[in-house]
């Protein structure tokens, strides 16, 4: 696993995504937009209506998050990344709207992993529960788009210096396979 | 008869909503200054070291610990010798969550309607468990449960016939199902024996003992050991990341069963372990 971090900016051109491989570890700066279940519900539904989407995925990173309420004077409350899998039925429609990166913790099906191949894109780790450390990478936090589902609304967040791990690459490297083996005693 | 005021468990669990949501356990940090130390994964020694940090941030009362401030689960133990006087006891306790969650900035994570899913807004209802005692006191402990590790928990009725083996088996199955999934180094809460329902309850139960406190029972603390070692030769690690540290502890809870039956429930508990307790 290459052991040095690099700075990546999201969104992402067509070159960093092809060049990242699983297990390398990445610093972002840029724009992500944060979106869970219900909001993945109603994007898709968009689509499938053949309606306007809120925002324009081309190149774009979404993080899976619903964070907690921001205090008076804070940016975000805490914002650490929810279960990836629960969005697994939802992504072919918003790789084919040109979405290049997901964030968030755990697995993704074998399914994700063979579309994200199909549409050139890539998954992030980031660490499930660091969610006061996390908040401190998140410069800026706007409301988008379905304000009326709260925690779950869409959010576009500025990040800077926002650590994740690449898990699944362009090529269907699993990062998490690779990394249970070595210490695997099983 | 002992008089508790109905509005003094609201502000019992207000209080411990939010102390429970920012300010995490000696025990868990303990622990995970403790696998740390012995976590061999340059990956997993990492994490360790953010989440050590993270409790450090959480601690300072700004940021809860984990942005899923959980489903509240509150725990009575309840003195034969206590009367509630000034309103109802379950509404006292879910008045106190709402304020709780309201007043700590904690993220409302609970819809009426599982099919609907249209969200409450205060994190109300609470799961709430009583337990009569003799005394004439009210323990209250609040659990904050996080959704993505509950819902990589798993219960099976396995028959007698299975055995030990059978119950090692389903728990080292279920963690390396789940564990990627349940924000690792996990805490493993299981139940073996009781019935359907009562296996899982004591599941839970098993997640309030200090960390790493063996069971009481020298064969129950044995089954504990047993199963920590083969979970942590999965080498999951902290996050899945690779390691030696894929569980901080597992504790066991039994129950006696029924002839015909070997009931085995595992609750997956996260790192962000939040329980607090006040006794009325
Ligand atoms: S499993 Fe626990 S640590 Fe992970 S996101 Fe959920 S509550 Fe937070």
């Amino acid at each position: 696993m290459p052991e040095e971090i690099i700075h990546i900016k999201a969104p992402m051109d067509e070159k960093t995504v092809l060049g990242l491989r699983a297990g390398q570890k990445v610093l972002f700066d840029g724009v992500f937009y944060t979106a869970r279940d219900s909001s993945h519900k109603r994007l898709v539904e968009l689509i499938e209506q053949g309606k306007p989407l809120p925002i324009d995925l081309q190149g774009q990173v979404i993080y899976y998050v619903g964070p907690t309420p921001a205090r008076p004077g804070q940016v975000i409350g805490s914002a650490g990344p929810t279960t990836s899998s629960r969005m697994d039925p939802y992504m072919e429609p918003l790789y084919k709207k040109g979405l290049k990166g997901t964030v968030g913790k755990g697995e993704r099906s074998q399914e994700v992993i063979d579309l994200m191949k199909r549409y050139k894109a890539v998954h992030f780790s980031n660490i499930g529960g660091a969610a006061a450390l996390i908040a401190k990478s998140i410069r800026k936090c706007d409301m988008i788009a379905f304000e009326d589902l709260g925690t779950e609304a869409i959010h576009r967040l500025e990040v800077e210096d926002f650590f994740a791990i690449v898990a699944y690459d362009t090529l269907g490297n699993d990062m998490y396979k690779e990394a249970i083996k070595i210490y695997s005693r099983q | 008869m002992r008089q508790i005021e109905a509005r003094h468990i609201t502000e019992a669990v207000e209080r411990l909503c939010v102390e429970a949501n920012y300010v995490l356990g000696d025990d868990l940090v303990e622990a995970l200054k403790g696998a740390l130390e012995r976590e061999e994964s340059p990956s997993g020694r990492d994490v360790l070291s953010q989440l050590i940090d993270n409790a450090r941030v959480s601690g300072e009362g700004q940021y809860p610990a984990c942005q899923d401030t959980g489903f509240t689960i509150v725990f009575l133990e309840m003195g034969q010798g206590v009367q509630v006087i000034g309103g109802d006891l379950y509404q006292a306790i879910n008045s106190g969550v709402a304020r709780g969650y309201k007043k700590g900035y904690l993220r409302a994570s609970i819809v009426k309607d599982p099919l609907k899913r249209v969200n409450t807004g205060d994190n109300t209802p609470a799961v709430i468990h009583t337990e009569l005692r003799t005394g004439d006191r009210l323990k209250i402990t609040v659990m904050a449960k996080g959704g993505g590790c509950e819902n990589m928990s798993r219960s099976a009725m396995l028959t007698p016939a299975m055995g030990k083996q059978g119950v090692v088996n389903f728990v080292v199955d279920t963690v390396r199902r789940g564990a990627v999934n349940a924000c690792p180094p996990v805490i493993v809460g299981v139940g073996v024996g009781g019935t359907f329902d009562e296996c899982a309850l004591i599941s839970k139960k098993a997640l309030l003992r200090p960390i790493g406190s063996p069971h009481h029972d020298p064969a129950t603390a044995g089954l504990e050991k047993e199963l920590l070692e083969e979970i942590n030769n999965l080498g999951i690690g902290p996050q899945g990341l690779g390691g030696r540290i894929t569980a901080l502890t597992v504790h066991v809870e039994k129950y006696p069963c029924h002839i015909a039956s070997l009931p085995v429930a595992v609750n997956m508990e996260c790192h962000s372990h939040r329980v607090k307790t006040a006794t009325l």
